[in-house]
């Protein structure tokens, strides 16, 4: 069966800067696929690539077996494409739920509305607090929530334990696991390497705007000494 | 006769509905270019053509087309409207990605090419436009005689400022533009057609202005430079209330029209002068405006 995202000799530029290199990579249904690399190897702008947030750029990347190159950045999540950006993008004029039911519903699917606030309890409880007022770990909570409701098939989530306590990271985790679950596919970057490792069925390693190498969870314990290296962890 | 701070009563309360009617004008204006600037980051000169534009439309249709006033109040700024979507499609769109000093210069342009136009088609000297026969006439209201179209006109742009308002706080859409507000790339990224909402709000903006000058029309004359003539004192407003906050905007209105109605009373000689003179107080004391986010 075709990957459901296909990403091949994929090339990016922020406007004289060639950041992505030729970025081979593939998403299997139903896969949760983590990227690895040091800062600034191109782990974000793959992702952003691939969203269509940056426009310069070469190659090929299909989705369900279909080009995504033309595609313009508000078709992109019609397409079924959710994104939850590292600064997870809360509104702060917007109250968090406001926030939750911002993204258009693509497609069918999607999680209902009593189900999100069953698994996340938080945000039912602060719904007409604005969405900024949240904490840094709700505000991930809403950022991954609002995308849930909208019925994508494949989700794009940047660094999403980055700056947050143990506590919620074990949250978040749990959440992504319930996701899978559910038949959800994730493409996520993550800095977070034990965090990785305990969602993750796949991994990328990424580094000077390419993928070096790319291996199951699987084969994690003999790759360590390699990865220590490489990530410098 | 009653007297209010050594002021006849009736000259009082007269210049006090004056300067609510003026300001309902400088509301529905400068909430306009609020919602603008809001979402487009755009200092729309062309604000004060639009809303003479408005006015035109109004007179123009009961010329050729025997409109009246009532569906000109609808007509004129749906096709104001449109007029400034497309304006906003075909080119200022185009100047996004440019410095934002090119679409202030490109509406300035803009709206020296629409007031020219005007002048060369219709003259400078204003004309008429007759209040419709349904809002002729006054009424005493005991302390002084109100004339109906002017309670009318405080009224219907009350009403038009809270419906902007709550089409902005209280909708989806509103959400929608609030968001894009904030970070339009992310909204885009949810699926939400972002051009298209910046088509629709200053097409939406333009139409607001359209509407104030249909209103405007019977009060004032229809003249090719009614706007320039209200636009500058818009503009101060609009730096009193600060940018961005459509609600500052909206009171900002109400308040300078009143003080100078007010200053019409007590000081007549510094009435054309009044709101500048608050503006450059605010600028000094609050650089971000009364209602304006700090920068």
């Amino acid at each position: 069966m075709a990957p459901l995202l296909q990403v091949s000799n994929l090339n990016a530029w922020y406007g004289e800067s060639h950041v992505l290199h030729g970025v081979n990579m593939s998403v299997g249904e139903g896969e949760t696929i983590t990227i690895l690399g040091r800062n600034g190897v191109g782990k974000t702008t793959t992702l952003r690539t691939i969203m269509g947030i940056i426009r310069e750029r070469q190659g090929e990347i299909r989705f369900a077996g279909r080009d995504m190159l033309g595609v313009p950045l508000h078709r992109t999540a019609h397409a079924g494409i959710g994104f939850v950006p590292e600064e997870r993008g809360i509104f702060s004029t917007l109250s968090v739920e406001e926030n939750l039911m911002l993204p258009p519903v693509v497609a069918g699917g999607g999680m209902p509305l009593d189900e999100i606030y069953d698994l996340f309890p938080n945000l039912k409880e602060r719904r007409s607090s604005p969405g900024t007022k949240l904490s840094g770990g709700e505000q991930q909570m809403l950022a991954i929530a609002r995308i849930l409701r909208t019925g994508v098939k494949l989700l794009i989530l940047d660094e999403p334990t980055e700056g947050l306590a143990p506590v919620i990271v074990q949250r978040i985790g749990e959440v992504l696991k319930k996701l899978k679950e559910r038949g959800m596919t994730v493409l996520l970057v993550e800095q977070n390497f034990r965090f990785a490792s305990r969602v993750a069925d796949r991994f990328y390693l990424m580094d000077h705007g390419q993928m070096v190498a790319d291996f199951p969870v699987g084969e994690l314990p003999g790759k360590m000494d390699m990865l220590h290296k490489v990530l410098g962890v | 006769m009653t007297m209010i701070f050594g002021i006849p009563l009736q000259a009082f309360l007269g210049q006090l509905l004056i300067g609510l009617i003026n300001g309902s004008f400088y509301a529905l204006l400068s909430l306009g270019l609020a919602v603008i600037f809001g979402l487009l980051r755009v200092i729309n000169f062309a604000h004060g053509a639009q809303y003479m534009l408005g006015a035109f439309a109004a007179m123009l249709m009961l010329q050729y087309f025997g409109v009246n006033y009532w569906f000109a109040l609808i007509l004129g700024p749906v096709v104001v409207g449109l007029f400034g979507a497309f304006i906003e499609r075909t080119m200022l769109s185009r100047l996004y990605d440019l410095d934002p000093l090119y679409g202030l210069l490109f509406t300035f342009g803009l709206a020296l090419t629409i007031e020219g136009t005007f002048r060369y088609l219709y003259g400078a000297a204003g004309q008429p436009y007759s209040v419709p026969a349904q809002l002729a006439g006054g009424t005493n209201l005991g302390f002084m005689f109100l004339p109906i179209y002017r309670g009318w006109v405080v009224v219907v742009s009350l009403v038009a400022c809270i419906g902007t308002w709550l089409l902005i706080e209280k909708t989806k859409l509103g959400a929608y533009l609030r968001a894009a507000t904030e970070n339009a790339t992310l909204v885009q990224a949810f699926g939400v057609n972002v051009p298209m909402l910046l088509t629709l709000t200053y097409g939406l903006g333009a139409a607001l202005a359209a509407f104030a000058g249909v209103l405007a029309a019977p009060i004032y004359q229809v003249s090719p430079l009614m706007g320039s003539n209200i636009i500058i004192v818009v503009f101060a407003v609009v730096v009193v209330g600060g940018m961005g906050s459509i609600m500052g905007a909206i009171l900002t209105g109400y308040m300078l029209g009143i003080a100078e109605g007010l200053t019409k009373v007590f000081y007549p000689e510094a009435s054309n002068i009044v709101i500048f003179v608050i503006m450059a107080i605010v600028l000094l004391l609050r650089p971000a405006g009364l209602f304006g986010r700090d920068a």
